[in-house]
């Protein structure tokens, strides 16, 4: 009994430990549909790459409200990757679509 | 100069099937479905323009694949129109989201309008990218201080072309800003309450659809200073539908696009463009034609589709 809830233990350890890594092994992504960004709120590791795809007929834009960062319009299906070298909230919308808001967290 | 006579309005009606007549005499305004019996001749002098919106050349999509294409054909209905257009406004998004390449293609197109002259205010996509730097390059000359907002009369009436999508942040719905507020107040000060006016801009001067951005913040302000007049047309665009509203003296038309439908406010999860078979969707683009009648102030704004 006592060797089973250490076994227990020890496959949860890896479960978490995987999971801390997932964000860093794992291309971060986010979507453009109906007006949306998908998901609103990202976070990140320092260093990772985002990809914004746009799913919408409507052209949109990764637009960083403090100007750090920006795209030009994406048609429909093209991306935009953004490298995030330092932590911080980052926050952004579509300048064609200003109703259109999202946050980069980047830790 | 031409007038818009039986003829013309007959073949107007017979563009759409049902092509709606809005007459504005002394603040009272009256619809009717244009048909033999009520189209009437009109008196020398009166004059029509027309106006060209949303030609989103650039964009392609299921919406449209060619947008240059169908402004073609927009075009060549104008230039079938039995009366010959004063002049042509654009009212915005003459590109889409400012493509490489796209200001050009619309200029071109446009240079085969038959008409004296074409005036434009800029929409979100032409400006969006570089805060209107280009737009204004081509289009700020003759301008108040080269930033794109204009006033010129023609024949009696005062037509006032205002800029509202420079500003276009926070809550994601156009701004006139103070200065250009300040201007219009000066600009209409000297004017009769008699004088016609005539107002065109992008994005929409009356709360279409705030939850789509579709209104201006401070529009109300600018509309303030107009209601002395016996007579004011707003005329826009940017939501690629027509929709009319009266309020008072005040008549608002907003007017199809050239280049793909969007749809009714709040009909559906966002106002993206609508993929409909391509001959729906050409009953849904088009162009808008405003007749004028000096004298007794009555105004016909007729929609004219491609389908």
């Amino acid at each position: 009994m006592l060797k089973l809830t250490s076994l227990v233990a020890v496959a949860v350890a890896g479960i978490l430990l995987t999971a801390s890594h997932v964000p860093a092994a794992r291309p971060a992504s986010v979507d453009i549909k109906d007006f949306r960004y998908g998901p609103a709120m990202l976070t990140v590791p320092v260093g990772a790459q985002v990809t914004w795809t746009n799913h919408d007929e409507e052209s949109h834009t990764i637009t960083s409200a403090t100007g750090a960062f920006g795209s030009a319009g994406l048609s429909h299906d093209e991306t935009f990757t953004q490298t995030f070298a330092r932590p911080g909230t980052y926050a952004y919308f579509c300048a064609l679509h200003p109703q259109m808001r999202a946050t980069i967290v980047v830790r | 100069m031409d007038r818009m006579d039986r003829r013309g309005f007959l073949q107007c009606a017979a563009w759409t099937g049902a092509a709606v007549m809005w007459t504005a005499a002394g603040g009272v305004l009256s619809s009717r479905v244009v048909t033999p019996a009520s189209a009437m001749e009109a008196p020398a002098g009166a004059f029509s323009f027309v106006q060209i919106s949303d030609t989103h050349i650039g964009f392609k999509g299921q919406a449209n694949a060619d947008a240059a294409a169908t402004l073609q054909q927009v075009i060549d209905r104008v230039n079938a129109l039995p009366t010959r257009p004063a002049f042509v406004l654009h009212t915005g998004d003459q590109t889409h989201g400012q493509k490489a390449g796209a200001f050009d293609t619309v200029a071109e197109l446009l240079k085969g309008v038959k008409t004296e002259r074409t005036f434009y205010v800029p929409g979100e996509h032409d400006v969006f990218l570089d805060g209107g730097k280009e737009y204004l390059e081509r289009y700020g000359q003759g301008t108040v201080g080269g930033r794109g907002w204009q006033s010129f009369d023609y024949r009696g009436t005062h037509f006032i072309g205002l800029v509202n999508v420079l500003k276009y942040k926070g809550e994601g719905m156009g701004s006139l800003g103070d200065e250009q507020l300040e201007w219009l107040a000066k600009d209409v000060a000297a004017l009769g309450s008699s004088t016609p006016i005539v107002v065109f801009s992008h994005v929409p001067l009356w709360a279409v659809y705030p939850a789509w951005g579709w209104t201006t913040e401070d529009a109300e302000r600018a509309l303030g200073g107009l209601r002395r007049f016996g007579s004011v047309t707003v005329l826009n665009g940017h939501i690629h539908q027509v929709l009319q509203k009266v309020e008072g003296t005040v008549t608002f038309h907003t007017a199809m696009s050239t280049a793909f439908p969007q749809p009714a406010p709040g009909s559906a999860p966002a106002p993206g463009p609508m993929k409909i078979p391509e001959a729906e969707a050409r009953r849904m683009i088009g162009v808008t034609e405003v007749a004028y009648v000096p004298g007794r102030q009555p105004l016909a704004i007729v929609d004219s589709t491609l389908g």
